[in-house]
């Protein structure tokens, strides 16, 4: 079958429908990652979007037990090419199929290269998928110049609390569309991790005395998530260790005043270089960003930044003076992506076991 | 961290000449490496045996010495120069043996000369096996249960406590030499013998047999601040047990999920910091299919070949980048040549595939054997680039020039389902063609998986292209269809011969459907930024991002495509000179090429590089595109050359030398006529097609004869023949492929073999120098020790050979370069053949000399006359030096070829010597090649009977400087009869102690071995001259060879060699 994609400036590709044939308008952004489609695919992070993948061989391995949430989030998902027959030791389907399984329309057989550029030129632009062949431009891009993303954090947050046992210290993490493996990287280090629904107030996650808190990723606009926020500024007023991943970053910045602003077509990818300005060191970064903090912004006597973007100078990174917080734009728990700055994480179990032992003494 | 201010003079040192398993790339890469450190103002003093080199160029150093690579040269070459510091990462493992040595032996250091990019101890951990193995096990990166053995028990030992098969691979070795899989005791002590012996350090690693497991490479960059990126992970489609230059490989890795993708990813950037590389490095994986276990293979620290197809796959220029990191900048500092917008400390991402395809010289050695093993047999590659993997392939296979252009160009239908599947066992160079015969029989993917080992991802693959195949046989060919066929990138001509019309017929569909090429960028990050870099490759159903350019003037220059034996490296030495000429004159010039190991095919060469294949209609569709003004033919070598046609009907000019006259030299009649109205002389001969034609033309000749075919490039096919038996061989080879054009015959002159490269303007030439061959004609040129200025011909012959190249080069109407060997009788000259265009020796001709021909030649073919160029012109006065340009063979490398030398070329590099005395410059040109004698002081010598005269005299003065030779019956009775000490053997097949025992004892330097003349019918020439070579021991089967070699040992002492700087001539 047929399927559209049309952009808001009145561009259309013309391809072949995958997954499921229903319309869907969406904002479209574009990912580079050569490998992992399917965590891509189940980062809550996109909700409200359709991804274009920039790689043109997709599902060359099928769907592996590697999902980074419950389900697929993006609205729709375009590719230049998807493989028929998946090839993996771990494969258990199709990524067509589970296209279909998980009600996401999608585009195959359009030049992925060309629409990225236009995306990279005029920065990213809502569109349509549709398999309807009769659309009509003059309607259907007002519709797409209307579309905003709206409170995704709501649609993609927890509903309920879910515990990871462990011995180590005890983190409250509190899922703003989290991926899996930030639980993970934690749970692995030993730490007993408790998932918290979005909208729990801070004094509930308080009054469970965790030795460190965990703030998401997520989906959206950073500046929609006022009473978020809020609980966020009363978290950081704790002596609590705080480290704050992608959204939970842009919270906590914007809860000391900082700004967050669109980026033309944000970091989408796995090869993002950040430097740790506190050593120099440069480290390749699995990103997935539209909204940025506005470095400029942040009051130099709050925090400062510890890490910035090589390639265009953008904030990736800031620590709070004088309290446990330290918050990051990029994505140590990688998936997809590099693992390289996975140690992170080590600093912050650091952080919680040396404020344990403080107070043991 | 900034440069590092007290770095200000840097020794760069080559890798020598072409070998299998050490090839252009490092010619690319050191190049680069040397423009970089120019680029920061370091003066490089560059030490490379190689004159094919664009390296070698004096605009690429500032200092050029084409020298021996020894211990002794660069020690020499230290004092004389006075380099602070030494790079030896780029250069191949042949620098990095040298510079490793220097420094253990402390000269490095009594000098004050330090190793910058990676330091020594770091080379030592990655190229010492028990080292790597000790460093790999204190970080927790697993390796195959492994033992590194320095004799035959001990490997016998361990190989039996973990379980046949193994796999072995001897230290410091080029390209795998000497290894290989072991099944059985026999077997082991077979390689492990042989491979001791080739190792630098007589260390032989016996490891576990992980064949079958996916083979997995990343190429990795470090700076000294200790931040790390991978440029490239590749995917080899052979599984590990096929050496990865052999190995047809996929870029990016195809079949790893992210989980895989990362832990190896992780792993190597861990190998790469606890090992403390400074600059680029590669790591090699096996990776079992099933499971996350994987192994460490091997780390090369420096840039390799894979390097410099990851280099070409991203865009990423990695030894650019490795020579600044060596200068002390951090990832971060250097910016992306690409995009100039980001940072080199990236990542690089593609959008596209990349397929490489080894190119195998089984064409020339038509007796070895086509299994491909753990031993390197590839002398070159060829790289494509698609958005899809089928189009990627498609496009790699007929890049390869091997008369193949899909996956029907061999045909296996005659093989049942059983018998296919017991061939495809065997992994040979054709293995894919089997496959897709299977799919075509319907075998399953399953069935082909067991027996190959090869991902079912990339067997689904072919089955693709295949179907599309069945496709397009039974069904009408639509709109549809020949979208389908045209994006897995089948040629016109393959979906004209499948459907019975004319490619015509298929190119004028497509246009009147608009299914044309595209073109897409390469530019290191999936179009994320906008990128200035115009490195190109053309897809199907996309839209075309080329921008037009119409400002300047537009020149195509046509590439030579990938290295093979009679092609090699010197036609891109003269493609990216003929490029920079264009560009100086104001052109905008633009290059297609398909090889990814050469300097042509660096992005900024050229004003674009479209990397695609040479054929005329993947050039079509570019012409169609950029509709240049002219297109350049003669630096390419044959490749483009056989262009010249097609780019005629698409209306380009061909800038210099006409078509017709092109023609002229290659067409018999055309040509002989011509030679007529010159009143030049030729050997007498005929033109025929068949066995029994060419019989007749040999009668009225009378034997030998020489037959070869017409439109050749290294004298494929041509071989001496005596008697009719041999022609009925001869033809019967020759027309294996079918010739488009007849074939020669002629008188065969046993002469002085003279060759000359001339540029002329229409008017007049300039010769810049004479060359004589030392071996008597019957030799290829290529496979001669060539040596300028010519030695052993009269005044009154020059001025012959100048007069007759000048009146050959006005007949032809040459405007550019025209190549002529001679064949001189006394004083009478024989031309034997001319090529109008580059040749093999322009490189080696222009730097002895000093002058730029391929320059000249492309200012005359852009107009210019000699005279206005500040030439005069005519023969060039002789220069006060003598240039001994001397041929490298890899014949150990294949297994069952024949070394002995004939008409067919069969060396794969060169190398030169030049010095104030002629004998100095021969010894030089022989401590190139690797003949360092004497060790033990013993030769064997066995003649055919007309070299018995030469050979006693020759033995005698072998006799003289200490040498016992020991001879075959016939040959040691002619040297006692002369007086000369022999000690008569037994022949092979004769009773112990025979010949082979003497070989196998390793007691022997040299063997001298003449083959009787025509076919030969005997294996036991063909036996001993093999074993020599496997055993080491130089091999040399003509006279006058071992001639040149006595009168070099007679004469020098390698201490007081004196070095000469190029650059300065």
């Amino acid at each position: 079958m047929k399927a559209f994609l049309i952009l808001e400036d009145g561009t259309v590709f013309t391809g072949t429908s995958i997954g499921s044939t229903k319309d869907v308008i969406s904002e479209i952004v574009f990912n580079t990652s050569m490998t992992g489609y399917l965590e891509v695919l189940t980062d809550p992070s996109y909700a409200g979007q359709a991804v274009v993948m920039t790689y043109p061989l997709i599902g060359n391995y099928g769907i592996t037990p590697d999902m980074e949430s419950r389900k697929a989030w993006p609205d729709g998902y375009i590719v230049r090419e998807l493989s028929r027959m998946p090839s993996n030791f771990r494969c258990e389907g199709t990524i067509q199929d589970f296209l279909k399984e998980q009600d996401i329309p999608g585009i195959a057989g359009i030049d992925t290269r060309a629409l990225t550029k236009i995306l990279r030129e005029k920065g990213t632009m809502n569109g349509m998928i549709t398999t309807n062949e009769n659309y009509n431009l003059d309607e259907v891009v007002p519709k797409l110049k209307a579309y905003s993303i709206g409170d995704v954090v709501s649609v993609t947050t927890c509903t309920e609390k879910e515990v990871l046992p462990g011995e180590g210290p005890k983190v409250a993490l509190m899922d703003l569309g989290a991926k899996n493996n930030i639980a993970k990287s934690l749970n692995i280090r030993g730490c007993e991790v408790t998932i918290y629904p979005a909208h729990t107030t801070a004094e509930e996650i308080i009054n469970s005395h965790p030795d460190g808190i965990m703030l998401s990723n997520g989906p959206g606009d950073p500046e929609t998530n006022v009473s978020i926020i809020e609980e966020i500024k009363k978290l950081s007023d704790t002596d609590i260790p705080i480290f704050a991943i992608c959204l939970g970053h842009q919270l906590m910045a914007r809860a000391y005043g900082a700004k967050t602003y669109k980026l033309k077509y944000g970091h989408r990818g796995g090869n993002h270089p950040v430097k740790d300005l506190s050593t120099g060191r440069v480290y390749i970064s699995s990103q997935n960003h539209g909204y940025a903090v506005d470095a400029s912004t942040v009051d130099p006597k709050i925090a400062k930044e510890a890490f910035v973007n090589v390639n265009d100078g953008t904030n990736e990174g800031l620590v709070y003076i004088g309290k446990n917080i330290f918050t990051v734009q990029f994505h140590p728990e990688a998936c997809p992506g590099p693992q390289d700055s996975g140690y992170l994480f080590d600093r912050f179990v650091e952080m919680m076991n040396s404020r344990r032992e403080k107070k043991d003494a | 961290m900034p440069r590092i201010k007290d770095i200000k003079k840097v020794l760069v040192i080559g890798s020598g000449p072409i070998v299998i398993g050490q090839a252009a790339e490092f010619d690319y890469a050191g190049t680069q490496a040397c423009r970089s450190l120019k680029e920061e103002g370091v003066e490089v003093v560059l030490l490379n045996s190689n004159p094919a080199t664009i390296m070698t160029d004096k605009d690429i150093a500032d200092r050029v010495y084409i020298e021996p690579l020894t211990v002794e040269v660069v020690e020499q070459l230290i004092l004389k120069e006075k380099p602070d510091s030494v790079l030896p990462t780029l250069g191949g493992q042949a620098g990095l043996n040298l510079a490793m040595e220097l420094e253990e032996n402390g000269f490095l250091k009594a000098n004050n000369v330090r190793l910058i990019g990676t330091t020594s101890e770091t080379i030592k951990k990655a190229e010492d096996r028990l080292e790597f193995k000790a460093t790999m096990e204190k970080i927790g990166e697993p390796c195959a249960a492994s033992l590194v053995v320095e004799n035959v028990e001990d490997g016998i030992q361990f190989a039996e406590s973990i379980g046949y098969p193994v796999v072995l691979r001897p230290a410091y070795t080029l390209g795998g030499s000497g290894g290989g899989i072991a099944n059985n005791r026999g077997q082991l002590i077979e390689i492990l013998e042989n491979g001791l012996r080739l190792s630098r350090v007589g260390q032989v690693l016996v490891e576990r047999c992980i064949a079958g497991w996916k083979e997995i490479e990343y190429e990795v960059m470090r700076d000294g601040n200790g931040n790390c990126i991978t440029v490239c992970n590749m995917e080899n489609i052979d599984p590990v047990g096929v050496h990865t230059g052999d190995s047809i490989v996929v870029a990016p890795s195809q079949t790893l999920g992210d989980k895989e993708y990362q832990m190896l990813r992780t792993s190597a950037l861990n190998i790469i910091s606890e090992l403390n590389i400074t600059g680029g490095c590669n790591v090699q994986y096996a990776l079992h299919p099933e499971t996350f276990e994987y192994c460490v293979i091997e780390v090369n620290p420096r840039v390799s070949r894979s390097s410099a197809l990851a280099s070409k796959a991203t865009g990423y220029p990695i030894a650019k980048v490795a020579a600044k990191i060596a200068l002390g900048y951090t990832l971060d500092e250097i910016q992306n040549a690409v995009t100039k917008k980001t940072y080199a400390s990236f990542e690089p991402m593609l959008d596209y595939c990349v397929v490489k395809i080894p190119r195998l010289p089984f064409d020339k050695f038509i007796s070895a054997k086509r299994t491909l093993t753990t031993q390197m047999k590839a002398t070159g590659e060829v790289m494509s680039i698609c958005d899809n993997f089928e189009g990627a392939l498609m496009k790699a296979i007929r890049s390869l020039e091997q008369h193949v252009d899909s996956l029907m160009s061999y045909d296996y239908s005659y093989l049942t389902g059983e018998e296919l599947l017991e061939v495809l066992k065997v992994v040979d160079d054709r293995r894919i063609w089997k496959i897709a015969e299977a799919i075509r029989q319907g075998i399953s993917y399953d069935d082909i998986h067991r027996v190959t080992k090869i991902d079912k991802w990339f067997i689904d693959k072919i089955a693709r292209l295949v179907e599309v195949e069945l496709k397009l046989k039974r069904s009408a060919l639509d709109e549809a269809l020949l979208k389908e066929a045209k994006r897995m990138e089948f040629p016109d001509s393959v979906i004209g011969r499948i459907t019975g019309r004319t490619e015509r017929e298929i190119h004028d569909m497509r246009h009147e459907y608009g299914i044309t090429a595209a073109y897409k960028m390469v530019d290191t990050c999936a179009a994320e930024f906008a990128a200035e870099t115009p490195y190109y490759y053309s897809v199907f159903g996309s839209e075309n991002e080329v921008a037009e350019t119409r400002d300047r003037k537009k020149v195509l220059v046509l590439g030579s495509g990938p290295i093979r034996i009679g092609q090699g490296i010197e036609f891109d030495f003269c493609s990216v000179h003929c490029t920079w000429a264009f560009s100086k004159e104001g052109y905008e010039t633009i290059i297609v090429n398909n090889n990814p190991e050469t300097v042509s095919t660096d992005f900024d060469i050229a004003d674009k590089l479209y990397f695609e294949p040479l054929t005329p209609e993947d050039v079509e569709s570019i012409v169609d595109l950029e509709k240049p003004d002219g297109a350049v033919v003669q630096f390419g070598g044959q490749t483009a050359i056989k262009l010249t046609e097609a780019l005629m009907k698409m209306g380009v000019p061909i800038l210099g030398t006409s078509a017709e006259n092109v023609d002229a030299a290659e067409d018999r009649e055309l040509f002989d006529e011509i030679l007529e109205k010159c009143e030049i002389p030729r050997p007498t001969g005929g033109t025929v097609f068949t066995a029994e034609e060419a019989k007749e033309v040999a009668g009225r000749l009378g034997y030998p004869v020489l037959v070869r075919p017409s439109y050749v490039l290294g004298g494929q096919g041509m071989q001496i023949a005596i008697n009719d038996h041999d022609i009925d061989e001869f033809i019967g080879i020759i027309n294996r492929i079918a010739q488009d054009h007849p074939i020669l015959v002629d008188k065969y002159l046993q002469g002085k073999e003279i060759e000359v490269d001339a540029v002329c303007d229409g008017e007049d030439i300039l010769i810049p120098g004479i060359m004589e061959h030392i071996e008597r004609a019957g030799i290829h040129s290529g496979d001669s020790i060539s040596v300028y200025p010519a030695q052993s011909i009269s005044e009154k012959t020059k001025r012959t050979i100048e007069e007759y190249t000048r009146k050959l080069a006005q007949s032809l109407h040459v405007i550019g370069l025209i190549n002529i060997q001679f064949i001189v009788c006394g004083e009478d000259v024989y031309v034997i053949e001319v090529n109008p265009r580059s040749s093999r020796t322009v490189p080696y001709i222009s730097k002895v000399t000093g002058i730029p021909i391929v320059p000249l030649a492309s200012k005359v073919i852009i107009g210019h006359k000699i005279k206005e160029l500040g030439y005069t012109p005519g023969l060039q006065p002789e220069a006060d030096y003598f240039a001994v340009k001397m041929p490298v063979f890899s014949f150990e490398k294949i297994r069952d070829a024949d070394i002995s030398l004939g008409p067919e070329m069969k060396s794969t590099g060169e190398c030169l010597g030049i010095a104030k005395t002629f004998d100095e410059a021969l010894y030089k040109a022989f401590l190139g090649a690797g003949i360092k004698l004497p060790k033990h002081n013993n030769m064997i010598m066995t003649v055919r009977d007309e070299d018995k005269p030469e050979a006693v005299e020759i033995g005698r003065r072998f006799a003289g400087i200490g040498y016992k030779i020991f001879a075959t019956e016939g040959t040691a009775a002619a040297l006692k009869e002369a007086g000369v000490k022999a000690i008569a053997v037994n022949k092979i097949e004769q009773v112990s102690p025979n010949l082979m025992d003497l070989i196998l004892g390793h007691k022997i330097d040299l063997v001298i071995d003449t083959p009787p003349q025509g076919a030969e019918h005997s294996r036991d020439g063909f036996v001993i001259r093999r074993s020599a070579i496997e055993t080491g021991v130089n091999v040399l089967t003509a006279i006058d060879t071992a001639q040149a070699l006595i009168t070099s040992l007679e004469n020098t002492d390698i201490k007081k060699l004196t070095l000469i700087d190029i650059a300065k001539l």
